[in-house]
């Protein structure tokens, strides 16, 4: 049974027909890749599934559930969180209220009990600072907790915002480029926090452009260009299919050429 | 063991309203004091608004109107004593601030200034207007609180100006606690939140429009509040309590302080409610310093006074 299932999913900005009738689906603990090259369509997608872009065709399936247009968050309550390529951290919040943050569905109560500091309400606090705590250790940042979010550096925020997404306990979790701006030795890190987490059973859907890092994760790829998809399948298959290598991979081999002459 | 900065804004804050009288030379200082915590309580909701969940609000004053006239006019109509009757005003204007809340928080930036000034004139409008029932421009009288000669009577003996200092700075000190204890609990952190990203917030689950709407019902009833001591120690009120002008001072206040400090910007309060009366030698160039002070600070210390000022000194700590 499929916990995610995306048919037939399109929008289109203006004239330009950004993403078009793509499809796939995504069962439990699976880590499921997107590529393509850029403006492919990739974040477009990630936008429409987590509720951010209202799609203009198609549907997003969660667990049997129809919740296409559904606010991002009610998708998570739901159980679907998600990072941004583009980092949107809460600046001025401490590295440890981010993560807090992640847990806002498990920590709400009254505003009343928030406004006269009740037990119940700092029990609620204590609880999710608790567990931030203990993300954080895991993306590697517990000694930055009380740091100001807007002082790390970039690829530190980048697992900033997946110990906050992880926060929600979620069931799926959609990852914009987590791996950007980090370098080898964090981009393995990251490599084996996906993994454990989908061991965990939650299904992942990537993207990414570090090609090995996919190669070596995806039990899926789907394969974009220009808002349409052109293959689907494990990654042997896909690191073989002329289609693919030519829209990306051979970009990719193009840019590497340009990069070391 | 270092304090909680919770704990450290309440202590200076009880600290300077308990010593202050000691340095006070005439009567006439306890008047300028409450009407600072009077200013600093309608700041304070607007570090809720503005500090915390980062929306702006023009309008603001026509709350304290609302909350100004239930207290000249529940005594009289609804027989309420004026205790009730500043409750019964913050319980209007949290409604009004629900209802009218509801549509303008759709509203980002400038739009929504320009739509919550609407409101503001609007209520200033209808009490200028309804002059059977306010009196019109020329304001009504307000019943006395009454509790100054509950005080008395067990042995507590204040002159009204000493009372209202004393009241007045008492409240200010409740509405600040209640501020900072939002601060740390997670429905200022929703508010942080969707302050610092609103697509974050709502993908980890923040509804944001009803966040935005906790925030602008409580400080609409800050701004009530304030209205209503306001009201209840002049004994006296016009439509300005609602006025524009009254509006952008309450912003002014809160920013020049620091709107993401309730320290900050009680101390933005207590600057533009005193200055101007310092500013008098420079005589009618008064309005005219009082502007270049306002830019100054904000060209040179953007997050506003007190947050520039620490950051300063934590930076040479360092
Ligand atoms: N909000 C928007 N308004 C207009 N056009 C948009 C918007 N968002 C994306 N686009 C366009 O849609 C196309 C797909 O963009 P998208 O960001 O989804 O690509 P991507 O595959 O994520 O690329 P990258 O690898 O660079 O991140 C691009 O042509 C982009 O310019
Ligand atoms: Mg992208």
């Amino acid at each position: 049974m499929s916990l995610l299932q995306i048919e037939g999913l399109g929008i289109d900005f203006g004239g330009l027909r950004a993403v078009n009738d793509v499809g796939f689906s995504l069962k439990p603990g699976e880590i499921v890749s997107v590529i393509g090259p850029n403006g492919a369509g990739k974040t477009t997608l990630f936008n429409m599934i987590s509720g951010v872009y209202a799609p203009a065709r198609g549907r997003v399936v969660l667990d049997g559930e129809d919740v296409t247009r559904m606010p991002p968050h009610l998708l998570a309550r739901r159980g679907l969180s998600r990072t941004f390529q583009n980092l949107q951290i809460f600046q001025s919040m401490s590295v440890l209220e981010n993560a807090v943050v992640g847990h806002h569905l498990h920590e709400r109560g009254s505003v009343f009990a928030d406004l006269f500091s009740l037990p119940a309400a700092r029990r609620r606090s204590k609880a999710s600072e608790d567990s931030a705590r203990a993300l954080l250790d895991r993306v590697g940042l517990g000694r930055a907790a009380e740091q100001e979010a807007g002082s790390l550096s970039y690829g530190a925020l980048k697992r900033l915002e997946i110990a906050r997404a992880l926060a929600l306990k979620p069931r799926v979790l959609l990852l914009d480029e987590p791996a950007a701006g980090c370098n080898a030795v964090e981009t393995e890190e990251i490599d084996h926090l996906i993994a454990q987490v989908a061991a965990e059973g939650v299904s992942i859907l990537l993207v990414e452009h570090d090609m090995k890092m996919v190669m070596r994760i995806s039990n899926h790829i789907v394969v974009l260009d220009h808002g349409e998809k052109i293959a689907e399948g494990e990654p042997a298959a896909i690191a073989r299919d002329p289609r693919v290598i030519e829209a990306y991979l051979g970009a990719q081999a193009t840019e590497a050429k340009h990069a070391d002459g | 063991m270092r304090l909680s900065s919770k704990v450290t804004t309440l202590l200076i804050l009880a600290a300077v309203i308990a010593i202050a009288p000691v340095f006070f030379p005439s009567s006439y200082y306890f008047r300028v004091g409450s009407l600072i915590f009077v200013n600093g309580l309608a700041v304070t909701g607007l570090v809720i608004l503005i500090g915390y969940a980062g929306q702006i609000s023009l309008g603001h004053a026509g709350f304290a109107g609302i909350g100004a006239y239930a207290c000249a006019l529940a005594p009289v109509h609804l027989g309420l004593h004026p205790a009730f009757a500043a409750l019964l005003g913050a319980a209007l204007s949290a409604g009004i601030a629900f209802l009218v809340g509801r549509p303008i928080l759709r509203l980002k930036g400038y739009y929504l200034a320009v739509a919550s000034l609407g409101f503001g004139i609007l209520v200033s409008m209808v009490l200028s207007n309804e002059a059977q029932l306010t009196g019109g421009p020329d304001g009504m009288a307000v019943p006395e609180l009454g509790l100054r000669g509950a005080l008395k009577a067990i042995g507590i003996d204040l002159s009204n100006t000493e009372f209202w200092y004393a009241f007045s700075g008492f409240v200010l000190v409740l509405g600040a606690w209640l501020a900072l204890n939002l601060h740390h609990s997670p429905t200022g952190r929703a508010l942080r939140a969707l302050h610092g990203s609103e697509v974050a917030a709502r993908t980890v689950g923040v509804d944001v429009a009803h966040y935005k709407l906790v925030a602008f019902v409580l400080s609409a009833v800050y701004a009530s509040v304030s209205g209503s001591l306001l009201a209840l120690q002049n004994k006296f009120i016009t439509p300005d309590v609602a006025g524009f002008m009254h509006s952008i001072e309450m912003v002014t206040m809160t920013v020049l302080g620091g709107a993401g400090s309730v320290l900050g910007a009680i101390l933005g309060a207590a600057i533009l409610t005193t200055l101007p009366q310092v500013l008098t030698i420079f005589q009618e160039y008064e309005q005219l310093m009082l502007g270049l002070v306002m830019m100054l600070v904000m060209i040179f210390m953007r997050e506003g006074l007190l947050p520039s000022i620490t950051r300063r000194i934590r930076g040479r700590g360092e």
